[in-house]
């Protein structure tokens, strides 16, 4: 099953570690807009990181009218062909959590690319609040917390 | 440039003129960034004895030259800097969040504001795009309310904005300027210098990179410094928090309540970090590239103020907490909640209701003067009623809203007894009279009453020295925090982080070079801090200040500790030992004994351009 970066609410703290590290892994940049995760709070309290999710049968890639967007069948990173994405803004507006963003400068989108299996984001995050991880996985993570809470004083830790 | 953008912003409000200048070399190596940067751009831009609420003062907003890198805590601060409403010297006040990366990525280190808009406006910068918007439909709105709608008008929700509430519209001399809706630059009044130009917002995008002189080194320096921070230097801020201080300071006599007339409270507990962090902490986030975090969010679960949501420190819960004696958390939260509203600094304003509360229970003021109000210390209701009022200028708020220095002297009858100020700046949430280091330090700040020009509480509280004896030592202490102080101020790393730097000045000079690519070593940095403090005292000195000014509050020198039992009982400070402190500051500043920089201090530090303040009070 595909891995992809995902955030834990509970965890993150908007600090946005991880967009800065991302841009200067990618685009040797201290500049958040070059980032492939982008940071969202909303009144203080919600915050979260958001990045691809590998979507099966992307709408990104359905999307693109000038077939610059390909899912890797391996990973499931979507790649992009740069001399062929126009900045047209199809695929931003096709992807449901903004995890598609056109480059400030170049002017044609960036998405996660996974950095090989070896994602910086994770590793920089000082939270712990990043997992490359798959949706099983995410899902056990996601029982066992509601039956921790469920059962607060008898559940082992 | 590396690290610096390289241009400093001029706008002038009057005339709609915009305009860039470079920002010299040896201007940003002698000062650095930040305060220090500030200060400097303030001696140059104002002439003496100006009012600050003239057209003429300038109000200076600067970056740091670590800002937009990711250097933690160091790349997401800003600073204003102008001549104070409330003392009448420099004020300067920092605050972090995600303003400060956007200013560095639109390209500046520093922006100029001159002049006064005909009507309110707001200064919308897109990188190099700059312009002024009209903002008449942002009076009257919260600094939060501003943010939004502009948000939205610009139509794009990562912009960000700094911005004044009614508070600093209607020059309340305790104003604030707040950012990312829960960080404000909170002290000395400049909120209601913004307020009298009549500039109601910033709003900034900045997109492009950050270039860093040696970035490969510096990402590795960054690493450990994230490192360092997850450790013990910062366990306090990112557990607890800073109210922390309650339960500590009680337990050393040295929390101030009841407006500085007892240094302990019987309600410690329910006002506690403890119990805040338990009851009513629900999230604790972080600033823009900083591993850190520390800002606790509190939320008001039940009762009258249900739902209130504010960012609590230390300072703002002391001064409605202990401070007015109210043991009500809930109602601490909604005050703070109130003043983030008006864009007040919650924590001077505390103690400007906490000296109201003194006069009344001293039959100074009357239900009369207070419009029904009963005043007494503890009384929730009021509290939050007479800060509305302070808010809208109304009745008694009107003459509150001028601070307590002013106030008192409007309402007469010995009221200037009860004012717990220094320099017109409130006190803070420390109990100087068991506190003698720090003591000095708040006599000496150049920004008033101030614990964060020196941190000299931390030696007294830590037991380093004996917290109940002047002795002239005291000076060299005092002296090598503030040194330290300024330059953290001017990089704007944020204090929550000084213990992450182990080797002072020296981690700091590292990290100043990797950015910037400017040769630098501890000393130097060491020495530009001296040379910022020193500033700083030349336009206090050229406004007219000197040693009668560096002075403490009434109570604090004839009010000895009345609480029994308490290893603080009976400390106060006496005016014999704040002139042995004094002397001992002056001596080892290399100033005279009324406090003047001296020629050969200004030459040393290479100042002689200077030299036309101090000369005829040599």
């Amino acid at each position: 099953m595909r891995k992809f970066v995902a955030s834990d609410p509970d965890k993150c703290v908007g600090c946005s570690v991880c967009e800065y590290i991302c841009a200067w892994e990618k685009e040797k940049a201290f500049n958040p807009l070059k980032s492939r995760i982008r940071t969202v709070r909303l009144g203080q309290i919600v915050n979260i990181a958001l990045a691809c999710r590998l979507c099966e049968d992307p709408p990104c890639v359905a999307a693109c009218p000038v077939d610059a967007l390909e899912q890797s069948e391996e990973t499931g990173v979507i790649m992009v062909d740069e001399d062929k994405c126009t900045g047209c803004g199809w695929c931003i507006e096709a992807c449901d959590y903004g995890a598609i963003t056109l480059h400030p400068e170049k002017k044609v989108v960036i998405v996660c690319d996974l950095c090989d299996g070896d994602p910086k984001c994770v590793q920089w995050c000082p939270e712990e609040a990043l997992d490359f991880i798959t949706p099983d996985i995410l899902a056990q993570k996601a029982r066992l917390t509601a039956v921790k809470k469920l059962f607060r004083e008898t559940a082992p830790v | 440039m590396f690290g610096y953008a390289g241009r400093i912003l001029h706008v002038n409000l009057t005339t709609g003129k915009i305009s860039t200048e470079p920002l010299k070399e040896d201007l940003a190596k002698n000062y650095i960034g930040g305060i220090g940067l500030g200060i400097r751009l303030l001696l140059d831009h104002s002439t003496p004895g100006v009012d600050p609420f003239s057209p003429d003062n300038p109000l200076i907003l600067t970056a740091g030259p670590l800002g937009g890198t990711m250097a933690p805590t160091a790349g997401n601060g800003h600073a204003f800097v102008s001549k104070s409403p409330a003392s009448l010297g420099v004020g300067e006040s920092k605050s972090h969040g995600f303003f400060a990366a956007d200013l560095k990525r639109a390209g500046y280190d520093a922006v100029i504001f001159k002049g006064k808009a005909e009507k309110p406006v707001y200064l919308w910068i897109d990188d190099d795009t700059v312009e002024l918007l009209d903002a008449q439909h942002l009076w009257g709105k919260s600094p939060a309310e501003t943010e939004d709608i502009i948000k939205e008008e610009l139509g794009d929700y990562y912009i960000r904005v700094a911005a004044i509430g009614p508070a600093g519209e209607r020059l309340m001399r305790l104003a604030c300027i707040l950012n990312d809706k829960t960080r404000a630059a909170g002290r000395t009044g400049l909120g209601a210098v913004m307020g009298s130009k009549n500039l109601k917002a910033i709003a900034v995008r900045g997109t492009r990179d950050i270039r860093v002189a040696k970035p490969d080194e510096f990402l590795e320096f960054v690493r450990e410094l994230h490192e360092r921070e997850k450790g013990p230097a910062t366990r306090k801020y990112r557990t607890l928090g800073t109210p922390q201080n309650v339960l500590v300071h009680n337990a050393l006599g040295a929390l101030p309540t009841r407006n500085f007339t007892n240094a302990t409270f019987e309600g410690a507990e329910r006002v506690s970090g403890e119990y805040l962090n338990q009851r009513f902490v629900v999230k604790i986030i972080g600033c823009s590239s900083c591993a850190q975090r520390c800002e606790h969010i509190a939320v008001v679960p039940e009762g009258p103020y249900k739902g209130t949501t504010v960012r609590v420190e230390y300072e703002t819960l002391w001064a409605f907490g202990p401070n007015c004696g109210v043991d009500r958390l809930d109602a601490v939260i909604k005050a703070i909640d109130i003043c983030n509203y008006y864009g007040m600094d919650a924590l001077g304003t505390g103690v400007v209701i906490s000296f109201a509360m003194d006069c009344y229970e001293h039959g100074i003021l009357t239900k009369e003067d207070t419009g029904g109000l009963e005043l007494n210390f503890g009384n929730h209701e009021a509290m939050l009623e007479l800060l509305r009022m302070i808010g809208e200028r109304k009745g008694l708020g009107d003459i509150l809203a001028e601070g307590s220095k002013r106030a008192a002297e409007k309402i007469g009858k010995g009221a200037e007894k009860y004012a717990c100020h220094i320099k017109g700046v409130e006190l803070t949430g420390y109990d100087l009279r068991s506190l003698k280091t720090a003591a000095l330090g708040f006599a000496v700040s150049f920004r008033g009453a101030d614990h964060n020009r020196h941190g000299a509480y931390s030696p007294d509280l830590s037991g380093k020295v004996d917290r109940f004896k002047a002795d002239k030592s005291k000076g060299k202490v005092v002296k090598d925090i503030e040194d330290l102080y300024t330059i953290i101020d001017s990089l704007i790393v944020c204090k929550f982080s000084r213990g992450i730097y182990y080797e002072g000045f020296a981690d700091l000079a590292k990290l100043y070079t990797l950015v910037t690519g400017i040769e630098m070593s501890a000393e130097d940095m060491r020495r530009a801090g001296e040379r910022i403090n020193n500033i700083a005292r030349l336009f206090n000195v050229r406004e007219g200040f000197s040693r009668k000014d560096d002075t403490l509050p009434y109570k604090i020198m004839h009010f000895p500790v009345p609480d029994e039992g308490v290893v603080s009982h009976g400390s106060y400070v006496s005016q014999k030992e704040l002139d042995i402190l004094l002397d001992g500051y002056y001596e080892v500043r290399g100033w005279t004994k009324e406090g003047i920089p001296t020629l050969e201090k200004l030459n040393e530090l290479g100042l002689n351009d200077l030299a036309y303040i101090v000369k005829d009070k040599l």
